[in-house]
C-alpha cells in the first residue's frame, strides 16, 4: 500500500475553560491517501472544524502527531512550516466572513501570492489571478468588485480561487457548501470535484452534511465528541454502518423521498454532553441504545472489523 | 429581504470604492455635511490667515490708545483691551486650535493604535500588562490628568500638546484593542494565517483596515474634545501663554471686561463652539455612514 | 369538507429602501386548512420569510409593506386589521416561530416567566396558580421538566430552547403555526426529535402549519401539501405525493432543486444543479421569473407571464406544461 499523503497520530487539541480542559480534538487517527478525499461528519460541537486547524497549524496541537507525506510538521520551525503552507489550504465555510472586506476580488486572489512570493512581478501575478477566476468559473469582469457586492456562491468561488493560487495538493474545506443555497451548493460542489480531477488535489471534507459527505468522499471518518467513532468507505459506511452512533445519524437525516415517510423511527434521545473533562470510556454511552457497564470503563480505540472499517465500540 | 446587492450580470462592472459608497450615505446626512461644511472653512481660514495677517504686527501688537473699542467696521470683531485687533486673534486662534487638535491626536493615535493592536492581537500578557497601564491613566479623568502633567513640565505649547496627548492614548488603546478582537477572531485572518503571513503584515493589512470606521469616529470626536480641553487648561491659566492668541487664554482675559465689553467674551466663545460643533457633527455622520447596519 | 383558515390571495410585498425597490413577494396565492402542514420550500431571497412575516403583519415598519392582495385569516382580513385586533390575533389565532432559538428567546427571564407572559397578555387565566399550571402543562408537552421552568435561556442547550420557543407559541393554542427554518440551526439527530415532536403535538392540537424551508428533506417528512416559491411567486403547488413522485410533471425549477440535493441512495459523479443566480428582486425579469436559469427557455417564456394550469390540484406555473397553449 502506498504512503498516506496525510496522517494524524493520536492527535489531540485541548482548549484550556474556566471549567475544566475542553477535549476539543481527543486522540484521532486518520489517513487520507493522495488524490482522495475523506469527508469527516459530526454535529456540532464534535471537534471536526478544530481537526482541520490542527492538522493545517492554524491551531497548536496539544499531543500527537501529524504526518504530511511521512515527515511530522508538527516539529517544523516557523520558516519551515510557511514554506510548507504553500502546499496545504484551506476553504471556510462562511463565505462572508473569509473575504476581508476591504480587498477587492483580485487583491484577495494575490495575496497568497505576494506573501509567499511564488511569481514575481506585477503582470505575472495579474495573469496568475486571471488564470485562477477561470479555474473557478469566476467571469474576469469581477475583478475589481468587492466581496460584499457579490452573492454567497461567487464568494465561495473566490475562497476557492485563494486556497489553488498557490497550487497546494491538499485543502482542508471546511463546511464549504453550508451556508449556501441547495443550487449553488450542487454548483460548487461540481467545481470542487472537477478541480480535484484535473488537479490531482487531496481534500479533508468537514461537514455536518452527511448527503454532501457520501457524495464528495472516498472515505468518511465519523467524529462524536472529539474522537473518530468510525471510519471507512463511504459506501460501506452507508450499507453497513457499526457504531450506534453512526446509525443513528443516518437515520435522523431527513429524506427526500415519500417512501421513508412511514420506516420506524429510530431517533436517539438526549443531547450531545460536554466535552470538558469527559469521563473515560465511550463518550457515546450516555445517549446509546446498546449501551452495557463496561462502556465507562475505558477508553474504546478504533478497532478494524473487517478490511478497511474501523470502528471504536465494544460490541465489536 | 434583500440579501445582498447582487451585480447584474449583463453589465460589467465599474469598479465603485468602498469610499465611494460612504460619501454616498454620508452625503444624505444634512447636518453632517453642515458639519464638514463649517470644519473646512475654518480649515481655510486658518491656512489663509498667515497671507493676510502679519503676526507680530496686527495679532500681538499692543495699540493702548485704540483699546476696548466695540465692533466697527475697522476693526470686526472690535479690540481689546490692549488694542489689538479681535478678529485678527480669533483668526490667528483657528490657527492655534486646529493645529493642537491635529498634533494631539495624531500622537494619541499612533501611540494608542500600537498599544490596542499589541493588546489585541497578542492578547494573553500582552493585553494584560498594557491594559493595566491603560487603565492607572483612565482612572484619572482626562483633564485633571492633564492639569497634573502640565503642572509637573510647565505651562507652553509643546507641554500642554503633550498633556493632552498622553492623556488620550488609554482612549484608543481601549477602541483600538476592541476593535482588534473583533476582527481577530474572523475567517480572512485564518486564511491569511493559513498561507504564511506574518504578525505585522496581518495586523496593517488585514486587521486595521478594517478597524478603521470605529478609529476615524473617534479621531473627529477626539479633535473636538481636545479643543475644547486646551481652550480650557489655557482659560485656568495652564495652557498656552500669553500673548499666544488661543481662544481659550482670550476669553480668560475678557472675562474681567465682561460686563461692559461682552463682545471680547463672544467672539472667541462661538469660535470655539463652531469648531467642536463641526467636529462632532461630522463623526456622528461619519459613524452611520460607516456603520453596515445602515446600509440597506 | 375541509375548512380554510388561511387565505392568501394575490399577495404583493415590497420594500422600499432610499437605493432600491424590492419586489420580495409578487402575486402569492396560498391556503391552509384546518389541521393542515402546508410547507413552502424555496432558496435565499424567495419571499418565504416575507410571506410569513405579513400574515403576521410583523414586516419592517417604514420599509415593507403589502401593495395589493387580500390575507384572510379565520374570517378577518389581516390585511386590514388594526394593530390593536393584531395584538389579540398573534398568539391567539396565529404565532410564528423563527430560525433562531437563540436570539428569540428574552436572555433575562427564566423560561417559565416568559410562556407565563404570553398567557397574561392574552389573559387566558385568573390566578397565579392556573397560569403556573398551564406552564407546566405546556413545558410537558414539549417534553421539557416543568421543573426547568426557573432556568435562563443559557442554561437550555439549542434543541431545548427551540422546544421552550416552540412551547412559547403554543400556549395559547393558536390555529395556526408559522414555523420558519425551525430545525435548520440545530443538529441532524436533534433535529429528528423536535421535527417528531412537531408531529406529535399537530395530532393532539390539530393546529395547522405553514412551515418555511429550504429542506426537501424536512418537508417530505412533515408537509401534506408543497409550494415551491421562486423570486416571490409560487411556481408549483401539490400534495406532498405529488410533488415527490418523480415521473409526474414538475416546474424546471423543482426539477432542478431535486437534481441539486446528492440523493443518498443512486451513486451519481456530478450532480445537476441549476445554472445562473437568483434574479436580482429589484430588476425582476419580464416574463417567467425563471426563463434566465431555465433549461427549457421558449421565446415565449421571455415576454408572457405563465398563467397556472391545474392537473388534479396540481398547479404548475410554466409554459410548457400549459395545455392550452399545447393545444393551440
Amino acid at each position: 500500500m502506498t504512503r498516506p499523503l496525510v496522517e494524524t497520530r493520536d492527535l489531540k487539541k485541548y482548549f484550556r475553560t474556566p471549567r475544566g480542559w475542553l477535549h476539543a480534538v481527543d486522540g484521532v487517527n486518520l489517513t487520507i491517501s493522495r488524490g482522495q478525499t475523506l469527508g469527516v461528519v459530526g454535529e456540532s460541537g464534535c471537534g471536526k472544524s478544530t481537526l482541520g486547524r490542527v492538522i493545517l497549524r492554524l491551531l497548536e496541537a496539544t499531543g500527537g502527531e501529524v504526518l504530511y507525506d511521512g515527515e511530522n510538521i508538527l516539529t517544523y520551525k516557523q520558516d519551515k512550516m510557511i514554506e510548507m503552507r504553500k502546499k496545504m489550504q484551506i476553504i471556510f465555510q462562511d463565505p462572508y466572513a473569509s473575504l476581508n472586506p476591504r480587498m477587492s476580488v483580485s487583491e484577495i486572489i494575490a495575496e497568497p501570492i505576494k506573501v509567499c512570493k511564488t511569481i514575481a512581478g506585477r503582470k505575472a501575478i495579474e495573469d496568475k489571478v486571471y488564470e485562477m477566476m477561470d479555474t473557478v468559473g469566476l467571469a474576469r469582469r469581477f475583478v475589481n468588485t468587492y466581496p460584499h457586492e457579490l452573492d454567497g456562491g461567487r464568494r465561495q468561488r473566490i475562497g476557492i480561487a485563494r486556497a489553488l493560487a498557490l497550487d497546494p495538493e491538499f485543502i482542508v474545506c471546511d463546511e464549504p457548501v453550508s451556508a449556501l443555497d441547495v443550487s449553488i451548493q450542487a454548483q460548487i460542489l461540481n467545481l470542487m470535484m472537477d478541480l480535484q480531477e484535473e488537479r490531482g488535489l487531496t481534500y479533508m471534507f468537514v461537514s455536518h452534511d452527511l448527503s454532501v459527505v457520501k457524495h464528495i468522499s472516498n472515505d468518511i471518518a465519523v467524529m462524536y465528541l472529539g474522537q473518530c467513532v468510525e471510519r471507512t468507505q463511504s459506501d460501506e459506511l452507508f450499507d453497513n454502518p457499526l457504531h450506534p452512533y453512526t446509525q443513528a445519524l443516518l437515520a435522523a437525516i431527513p429524506v427526500p423521498d415519500l417512501s421513508a415517510r412511514n420506516r420506524p423511527q429510530n431517533i436517539i434521545r438526549g443531547e450531545v454532553t460536554s466535552p470538558v473533562n469527559p469521563k473515560p470510556g465511550c463518550r457515546f454511552a450516555a445517549r446509546c441504545p446498546k449501551v452495557r457497564p463496561e462502556c465507562s470503563v475505558e477508553d474504546i480505540g478504533l478497532k478494524e472489523v473487517s478490511p478497511g472499517h474501523f470502528v471504536a465500540c465494544i460490541l465489536y | 429581504m434583500t440579501e445582498q446587492a447582487t451585480v447584474n450580470p449583463s453589465n460589467p462592472v465599474k469598479k465603485r470604492s468602498q469610499l465611494k459608497a460612504i460619501w454616498f450615505r454620508y452625503r444624505k446626512n444634512k447636518l453632517a455635511m453642515f458639519g464638514l461644511a463649517l470644519f473646512l472653512s475654518l480649515v481655510l481660514v486658518a491656512a489663509s490667515s498667515g497671507l493676510f495677517l502679519d503676526y507680530d504686527t496686527q495679532v500681538i501688537e499692543q495699540r493702548m490708545r485704540e483699546r476696548l473699542q466695540p465692533p466697527s467696521s475697522e476693526h470686526w470683531f472690535g479690540t481689546d483691551q490692549y488694542g489689538r485687533d479681535v478678529f485678527a486673534r480669533v483668526v490667528w486662534g483657528t490657527r492655534i486650535s486646529l493645529f493642537v487638535g491635529v498634533f494631539t491626536v495624531t500622537i494619541a493615535l499612533t501611540v494608542g493604535t500600537l498599544f490596542g493592536a499589541l493588546a489585541g492581537y497578542y492578547g494573553g500578557t500582552v493585553d494584560n500588562v498594557l491594559m493595566r497601564i491603560m487603565d492607572i491613566f483612565l482612572a484619572m479623568p482626562g483633564t485633571i490628568l492633564a492639569v497634573a502633567i502640565v503642572g509637573a513640565l510647565g505651562p507652553g505649547l509643546v507641554n500642554v500638546l503633550l498633556a493632552m496627548a498622553i492623556a488620550r492614548i488609554p482612549q484608543f488603546a481601549r477602541i483600538v484593542r476592541s476593535a482588534i478582537i473583533s476582527i481577530r477572531g474572523q475567517e480572512f485572518i485564518e486564511a491569511a494565517k493559513a498561507c504564511g503571513t506574518r504578525d505585522g503584515r496581518i495586523i496593517m493589512r488585514h486587521i486595521l483596515p478594517n478597524a478603521i470606521g470605529p478609529i476615524v469616529v473617534q479621531v473627529t470626536l477626539h479633535m473636538a474634545t481636545t479643543i475644547l480641553g486646551v481652550a480650557g487648561l489655557s482659560f485656568i491659566g495652564l495652557g498656552i501663554e500669553a500673548p499666544t492668541p488661543e481662544w481659550g487664554s482670550m476669553l480668560s482675559e475678557a472675562k474681567e471686561w465682561m460686563r461692559y465689553h461682552p463682545y471680547l467674551m463672544v467672539f472667541p466663545g462661538v469660535a470655539i463652539i463652531l469648531s467642536v460643533l463641526s467636529l462632532n457633527l461630522i463623526g456622528d455622520g461619519l459613524r452611520d455612514a460607516l456603520d453596515p447596519r445602515m446600509k440597506n | 369538507m375541509e375548512e380554510r383558515l388561511l387565505e392568501i390571495k394575490d399577495l404583493h410585498v415590497e420594500y422600499v429602501t432610499d437605493e432600491a425597490r424590492v419586489f420580495a413577494v409578487n402575486g402569492l396565492d396560498l391556503t391552509v386548512n384546518r389541521g393542515e402542514t402546508v410547507g413552502l420550500v424555496g432558496e435565499t431571497g424567495a419571499g418565504k420569510t416575507t410571506t410569513a412575516l405579513s400574515v403576521m403583519r410583523l414586516l419592517p415598519d417604514l420599509v415593507g409593506r403589502i401593495t395589493r392582495g387580500s390575507i384572510i385569516l379565520d374570517g378577518i382580513d389581516i390585511t386590514r386589521a388594526t394593530e390593536a385586533d393584531m395584538r389579540l390575533i398573534r398568539g391567539e389565532a396565529v404565532s410564528m416561530i423563527f430560525q433562531d432559538p437563540m436570539t428569540s428567546l428574552n436572555p433575562v427571564m427564566t423560561i417559565g416567566e416568559q410562556i407565563a407572559e404570553v398567557l397574561h397578555l392574552h389573559e387566558k387565566y385568573d390566578t397565579k396558580e392556573e397560569v403556573e399550571h398551564r406552564v407546566d402543562e405546556i413545558l410537558r408537552l414539549v417534553g421539557l421538566p416543568p421543573e426547568r421552568k426557573g432556568e435562563y435561556p443559557h442554561q437550555f442547550s439549542g434543541g431545548m430552547k427551540q422546544r421552550v420557543v416552540i412551547a412559547i407559541a403554543l400556549a395559547c393554542e393558536p390555529k395556526l403555526l408559522l414555523a420558519d427554518e425551525p430545525t435548520t440551526a440545530l443538529d441532524v439527530t436533534i433535529q429528528a426529535q423536535v421535527l417528531q415532536m412537531v408531529r406529535e403535538l399537530k395530532e393532539k392540537l390539530n393546529t395547522a402549519m405553514l412551515l418555511i424551508t429550504h429542506d426537501l428533506g424536512v418537508v417530505a417528512q412533515t408537509c401534506d401539501r408543497v409550494g415551491i416559491m421562486y423570486a416571490g411567486e409560487i411556481v408549483e403547488l401539490g400534495t406532498a405525493e405529488q410533488i415527490f413522485q418523480k415521473d409526474e410533471r414538475h416546474h424546471p425549477y423543482t426539477v432542478g432543486l431535486f437534481g441539486s440535493i446528492p440523493d443518498l441512495t443512486r451513486k451519481t459523479r456530478r450532480l445537476s444543479p441549476i445554472e445562473g443566480l437568483m434574479p436580482d428582486p429589484t430588476d425582476l425579469p419580464p416574463g417567467c421569473r425563471f426563463h434566465t436559469r431555465c433549461p427549457h427557455r421558449m421565446p415565449v417564456c421571455e415576454v408572457e407571464s405563465p398563467r397556472p394550469s391545474y392537473n388534479g390540484g396540481h398547479l404548475i406555473r410554466c409554459h410548457i406544461w400549459d395545455d392550452r397553449r399545447c393545444s393551440q
